[in-house]
């Protein structure tokens, strides 16, 4: 038994003098990709893989002529667990750049993790809660995509003006990603002249949400649900089993398309659903049809058109990529050339717009309106009713006043 | 007013779902002094299946028997093979259950995808019907559940009982060296027994299905509750179970209407008061 331990131990120093060796680690470029693969939202995680895992399909896992290493974590949507994982792959993987993660608080916690280690570039996957980037930023997380209050640009003022909504209770999970999506929809709904008297905020995994249903007031006209995952499909199903019979406005990962490929009969209730998003399944655009095409051929096995996450790994990914090649590979000296290219870096996005950065080093991005429908095959899918360009991080508000409304919470934004 | 009876109701109807799901759990720690921590698993296992009979049979019923079946049969072999090696040695079964547990739920992972389920119900169980005197919809599965919760109950009673092998199950719990040395094959009698309870927990993951969802992750939220329901209500007690499923369906069913944010906190404050003043839980017996 001893003897044995002893053989082990010695065989992991050795081991570990060779992985600690900076030879066989300047021969190639490792980025660790981190995201959702277990829980309830392993289904998004897994898309964001995929979408990370195009980016270098497409460049053959090469960037500079020198070979790109992927190494994949999983995270379970809790700060730690991300913090967790992006350590490990510092640490033990030595990666020079990280891709992800996910969550809103997740990417929160990374933020502030990156202000630590001046040697590793953080490129955030999907994460999008507003102070990620607004407030105290950290120069080497860049975020290629919005954040949560951007991806409902035009969803408030369509509410209010054409479907004529004068009052709306909000149902979302208690945390960072959906405060941030309520202030998109609120900053634009109140602004028209709407009301929200009700917010009902869950934990993350609520199963039950039946007494929550019956709490919701006879008097408003609709009710703005920003749930992912299986959250969203529970409550969607329950508040139709109770004979709930309001119209509901969409987050933006409330009628994802993962959660539209769902299995269930809850989908048909969605149809006519307006959201926020930055990710169209069925946009028309060129460039996008491409984008699914090339998903579709890669991942047999995907989601029926490649979902929001699947959406910005890759914008993350092709950043990377596009970086790399630009400073020919050259990490050295902290990454200094690699960052100062990243915060110049203008490409085509899968939705045809020009993604570049603000001085935050947050995307400034399309979003689009958009509508559930049933296509002809009864699968499901968004339409696009209005696609907004340009969406800055302060939604077109002076950057000033509209920092001075303080961060997002539970109680702010409020117009009862 | 109302509003609080509604809320009372959905209590009813979760603790009927959580106390479906722990009679499995708590009926194999009774005889076998095993925490099978696979529950989730088993229960997760049992839904997916039932999900896909459902689908190609189109009849409810026989997706319940299917998902039971096969946690039966996927339990009595985690028994038979493994867990019965290490019999008496509580501890290492423990752990060896929370291994088969994560194994098993990246099988799933890998067979079902991270996609939501849900199992779609007969049309009689649609939609809802109105309540009397509260008069507000209320959906038919939930109702279904406290009929199903209390057919449950009463036939594990039945079976405990009334029948032979209730009675050895019982003569089990008291003293198993005892009913070894009267010549019954412990061995033969635990593998039966892992089965009934995986046949409960498959079975209650397909309710489970049904009635909410099922999603990677179900399965350790059901351990869960699970576990906090028979540490309440008493390890091995199926009375503790009912008990135990009602106070914390309540607790979380008020909880999340009247104080969402910190509605997870009502359960654990209730585990911790059991667990400070009757550690054996509610109706459980204290070890001799």
């Amino acid at each position: 038994m001893i003897s044995n331990f002893k053989k082990i131990l010695a065989a992991s120093v050795i081991a570990a003098t060779f992985i600690a060796n900076p030879v066989f680690a300047a021969e190639k470029v490792k980025i660790g990709v981190i995201s959702i693969l277990e829980g309830a939202f392993a289904a998004l995680g897994k898309d964001g893989i995929r979408g990370a895992e195009l980016a270098f399909i497409e460049t053959g896992n090469k960037a500079a002529g020198k070979d790109v290493e992927i190494i994949v974590m999983s995270s379970d949507a809790s700060p730690d667990s991300a913090v967790n994982a992006a350590r490990k792959l510092i640490e033990k993987d030595k990666v020079d750049i990280i891709i992800g993660p996910l969550s809103g608080s997740e990417g929160i916690a990374l933020r502030d993790l990156s202000k630590g280690y001046q040697g590793v570039t953080f490129i955030n996957g999907s994460s999008a809660a507003q102070d990620t980037t607004f407030r105290d930023g950290s120069d080497n997380f860049f975020r290629f995509g919005g954040d949560g209050a951007q991806w409902m640009a035009g969803v408030g003022t369509y509410s209010y003006e054409k479907l004529g909504y004068k009052k709306v209770a909000v149902v979302a999970e208690d945390y960072s990603f959906p405060y941030t999506q309520v202030l998109g929809f609120m900053s634009e709904y109140c602004k028209a002249g709407g009301r929200v008297p009700n917010k009902f905020w869950t934990p993350i995994g609520t199963k039950d949400y039946s007494s929550i249903v019956y709490a919701i007031p006879d008097d408003v006209d609709a009710i703005f649900v920003a749930l992912g995952g299986a959250d969203a499909v529970n409550f969607l199903t329950q508040y139709n089993q109770a004979g709930g019979n309001k119209p509901i406005i969409g987050g933006t990962i409330t009628i994802d398309q993962s959660i539209l490929d769902s299995k269930g009969p809850f989908k048909k209730l969605l149809v006519g659903t307006p959201a926020g998003t930055p990710t169209v399944s069925d946009f028309e655009g060129k460039e996008w049809k491409e984008f699914s095409a090339s998903y579709a051929k890669s991942f047999p096995d995907g989601l029926s058109a490649p979902s929001i996450f699947a959406h910005h790994y890759y914008m993350a990914g092709k950043a990377a990529l596009l970086g790399l090649e630009k400073v020919n590979g050259d990490l050295s000296n902290n990454q200094k050339a690699f960052r100062a290219v990243l915060e110049k870096l203008e490409f085509v996005t899968p939705t045809g717009g020009t993604m570049r950065l603000d001085e935050n080093r947050n995307g400034i991005i399309d979003s689009f309106v958009t509508e559930v429908f049933e296509r002809e095959d009864g699968t499901f899918g968004n339409r696009v009713l209005k696609v907004i360009r340009n969406v800055n991080q302060t939604m077109g508000h002076d950057a000033a006043k509209f920092k001075a409304l303080g961060p997002v919470s539970r109680d702010n934004p409020s117009c009862p | 007013m109302k509003f609080f009876f509604i809320v009372f109701f959905n209590g009813l109807t979760l603790a009927a779902l959580y106390f479906i799901a722990a009679c499995g759990f708590t009926l194999i720690f009774g005889l076998m002094r095993t925490v099978n921590m696979a529950h989730g698993a088993l229960l997760l296992l049992g839904a997916y299946v039932g999900y896909e009979v459902v689908e190609i049979t189109g009849l409810w019923t026989v997706g319940i028997i299917a998902g039971g079946l096969t946690s039966a049969i996927v339990g009595a072999a985690i028994q038979a093979y493994i867990l019965g090696r290490y019999q008496g040695d509580e501890l290492r079964q423990t752990l060896i259950t929370i291994a088969i547990s994560i194994i098993m739920a990246d099988l799933m992972l890998w067979a079902w995808g991270g996609l939501t389920y849900q199992i779609s119900l007969p049309e009689m169980l649609l939609g809802g019907v109105r309540l009397p005197i509260l008069n507000v919809g209320y959906s038919s599965v939930r109702l279904t559940l406290m009929a199903m919760a209390a057919v449950t109950g009463i036939l594990l009673w039945l079976l405990i009982a009334k029948t032979k092998l209730g009675i050895i199950i019982r003569a089990g719990v008291d003293d198993r060296e005892m009913l070894q040395a009267l010549g019954f094959e412990t061995k033969k009698i635990f593998v039966i027994v892992f089965a009934i309870g995986g046949m409960l927990t498959g079975m209650a993951g397909v309710i489970t299905g049904s009635a909410l969802s099922i999603a990677p992750g179900t399965d350790m939220q059901f351990l869960l509750s699970s576990l906090v329901v028979v540490i309440v209500g008493g390890m091995g007690s199926i009375g503790g179970a009912a008990l135990g499923a009602l106070l914390i369906g309540m607790a979380e069913q008020y909880g999340l209407a009247y104080a969402p944010t910190y509605g997870v906190v009502f359960t654990f404050v209730i585990m911790i008061a059991v667990l400070a003043i009757r550690p054996q839980g509610l109706l459980g017996r204290s070890e001799k």
